[in-house]
């Protein structure tokens, strides 16, 4: 589904990835884990078209199409949706605005009409509930005066309406306590199945204890430095990730 | 030295050939009415218009004006197919002006209480002088500006409004002045209209001024209206300005509130080429409120000034003021907000906001706040802030696979829409979202999203609030 093959990317200059190569098939749940300034925010940004990457080398294919080549809007429409770290505060604009300009979006891309305004209330009233939202989140702006769960669980409420190809989860638990964490868990799983990847950036095994993630990619300085299923993170949690610098210094 | 004194100010003949002309036109005033046009137009021959050397109108060219000739209206024909396209769908009390002149088919203003009048100027002046005799002009003088001079020269023709007291009008009244497309080779058609509005104690009304033009009208405009409100009195005053962009636009509102009388002016402009409006509030007794909110939003080559002065000149008044500005292409905006507190207008609070959205690198605007200040127990407050769409917003609704342009039209809209909640009058909010939405592509179904939202609100969904979670 989506290829990264030596993927070289700077920041203003600095090199922050290094040679990056990923693979990831339909069906599968990947988690990235590695110390702070690794790159791990980067990897989901570039692939979702955030200004301010540079991408020197490499490439990023996503069903054999040319991902660098899309435009942003291209990238969410063909199911390429990244749930940001910090959900950008947009007053004035309704959710409710918000989602069905980017459910039509998407739908005119897939040669579908506009969805009809009874199929798209029910539609929606469903998924508030399930991430349990109260219907005023609709009124409101987005995420304007929201706590961080409240940004969190919209993120995961758009993910559910849109239904992306390739969920990706940058931090998603950063700024939850463990009840939302579980809400939000519920609503990334309950997006699981055989066409559908997720790909998830966290600092923290707690995260993988609720999503639990087929492939375990651990990347330091730029580069992965080791992959395995989900029983390193145990590794990580005991060890850390002195061991594994050591072993690629 | 003679000739020089005597020459008319440059600018000024293109307005004074037509008055002499039109001389047979006005036969009919009464001596009053004919005493104050004279002294208007020599106080235009004596003033001209204004130039950039004055303050008040630094940022505004109105020179040009003088450099074409002009006209006044003939007939005030026009079909009520043209009228129901451009008119606001709504139910009011209305009068309908066309290039300045009443249109009494199109009006109706069936169903008034009895202690409400509703007429045309042009009636007024003729039947009813004890009606307007003494109250026309009082506010204004003839020399607050020179257009205002131009006006008592020309005027003719306007809506003058009455509540008596504590009478609470059920409908809004709608004056609704059309301006039709110009006619090739024929001089730039001008108007010169009035609007009077009297509130009685205790009363309420709203009134709806709206300017609009057909495609390809050139008008000028040039308007006065003059707001007396007696002790109590409520007043929404609601200005839509949709002139055509070849059309010229310029009033002058000035507005004498006493104890306990509440203004409150919305002033929304999208249309016109050149628009300059000027709002003054006096507020003379106790506790009177002037609330002055608007949005401008110009685009292509329009200019559009708004300069707003309230005059605090009693004790425990009150004034908030909040305008935005959205600046498209090489329009250009002018917003000066003054606020006058005299000496001994202890404990009075006046809060003052102007925020702008420049969407492009060429668009400009000229903003300044003026706050004078000769008390020493006062609340005052002013901000202006000018800047473009939030990128990271933008990117944010891209990344959810909105398309740029409707991104950016969505956050634009989202400026707007400050100023329209709490509007009072639907119509105009809807009128002024869908003018600024105008570049969002036409899939986006506004006004099922609006209805949309509308739905869900009374909707019973399964609730569960974040505090649960806490």
């Amino acid at each position: 589904m989506l290829v990264v093959k030596d993927l070289h990317v700077s920041v203003e200059g600095k090199e922050i990835l290094k040679g990056l190569d990923l693979t990831i098939n339909k069906g599968e749940v990947h988690a990235i884990m590695g110390p702070n300034g690794a790159g791990k925010s980067t990897l989901s940004s570039v692939i979702a078209g955030k200004d301010g990457y540079e991408v020197t080398a490499g490439t990023i294919t996503y069903k054999g199409e040319d991902v660098l080549e899309m435009a942003v809007e291209e990238r969410a429409r063909a199911g390429l949706l990244l749930g940001f770290q910090y959900p950008v505060e947009i007053p004035g604009v309704k959710n409710v605005y918000l989602l069905k300009a980017a459910l039509n979006a998407k739908r005119e891309a897939e040669g579908l009409g506009e969805i009809p305004a009874p199929e798209f209330m029910k539609l929606i009233r469903e998924k508030l509930a399930f991430m349990q939202m109260d219907a005023s989140f609709l009124q409101r702006a987005v995420n304007e005066g929201f706590s961080g769960g409240e940004k969190k669980r919209n993120e995961i409420l758009q993910m559910l309406v849109l239904e992306p190809k390739l969920v990706m989860l940058d931090e998603i638990d950063s700024g939850l306590d463990i009840d939302a964490l579980k809400v939000v868990a519920k609503g990334v799983n309950s997006l699981r199945n055989e066409d559908r990847a997720v790909l998830m950036v966290t600092h923290y095994q707690r995260l993988l204890e609720h999503i639990v993630p087929d492939h375990i990619h651990v990347l330091i300085d730029g580069r992965i430095v080791k992959s395995g299923d989900k029983s390193l993170a145990l590794e990580l949690e005991a060890h850390g990730y002195d061991w594994l610098q050591e072993e690629t210094a | 030295m003679t000739a020089l004194a005597t020459a008319p100010v440059p600018g000024s003949e293109a307005f004074t050939s037509e008055f002499a002309a039109r001389k047979p036109r006005f036969s009919a005033d009464p001596s009053w009415m004919a005493a104050r046009r004279q002294a208007g137009i020599a106080r235009f021959e004596a003033l001209g218009l204004p130039t950039r050397k004055v303050e008040a109108w630094k940022y505004t060219d109105t020179q040009s004006l003088g450099r074409q000739a002009y006209q006044l209206a003939d007939d005030a024909t026009l079909s009520s197919a043209v009228m129901d396209e451009l008119a606001l769908a709504i139910d009011a009390y209305r009068l309908v002006f066309v290039d300045g002149l009443y249109n009494a088919e199109l009006s109706d203003v069936a169903g008034l209480p009895d202690t409400v009048r509703v007429v045309p100027l042009s009636h007024a002046i003729l039947h009813q002088p004890e009606v307007v005799g003494g109250s026309l002009n009082r506010l204004t003088g003839i020399d607050f500006t020179p257009f205002v001079a131009l006006n008592s020269a020309f005027t003719e023709e306007g809506a003058v409004i009455q509540v008596g007291p504590r009478t609470v009008l059920d409908k809004p009244v709608y004056a609704l002045f059309i301006s039709r497309a110009a006619v090739d080779g024929q001089p730039v058609t001008m108007s010169h209209p009035r609007l009077l509005m009297q509130l009685g104690s205790r009363a309420e009304a709203s009134v709806i001024e709206h300017h609009i033009g057909e495609t390809g009208a050139t008008n000028f405009t040039n308007l006065v209206a003059e707001v007396m409100l007696e002790r109590g009195a409520v007043l929404n005053h609601y200005k839509l300005g949709e002139a055509a962009t070849g059309e010229t636009h310029i009033a002058s509102v000035q507005v004498e509130q006493p104890r306990d009388s509440q203004y409150r002016s919305v002033n929304l402009n999208t249309g016109g080429g050149l628009v300059r409006n000027d709002i003054v509030c006096d507020l003379n007794g106790n506790n009177a409120h002037a609330r002055l909110d608007g949005l401008f939003f110009g685009r292509d080559r329009q200019h559009v000034d708004t300069h707003t002065l309230v005059n605090h000149n009693e004790a425990l008044t009150f004034s908030d003021e909040n305008y935005k500005g959205i600046l498209a292409d090489r329009a250009r905006g002018v917003f000066n907000g003054r606020v006058l507190v005299k000496r001994d207008s202890q404990k009075i609070e006046a809060h003052q906001n102007n925020a702008n959205l420049l969407l492009s690198d060429r668009a400009e605007i000229n903003t300044k706040p003026e706050l004078e200040i000769y008390a020493d127990d006062v609340k005052c407050s002013h901000g202006t802030t000018t800047g473009q769409l939030d990128e990271g917003a933008v990117f944010a609704l891209r990344a959810r696979g909105i398309d740029e342009q409707t991104a950016r039209g969505l956050l634009t809209l989202a400026f707007a829409n400050e100023v329209m909640t709490g509007l009072g009058i639907d119509a105009i909010a809807e009128r002024i979202e869908r003018s600024v939405a105008g570049r969002l592509p036409s899939r986006f179904h506004l006004d099922e999203l609006v209805d949309l939202s509308v739905e869900l609100a009374g909707g019973t969904v399964a609730v569960a609030r974040d505090e649960d979670f806490a």
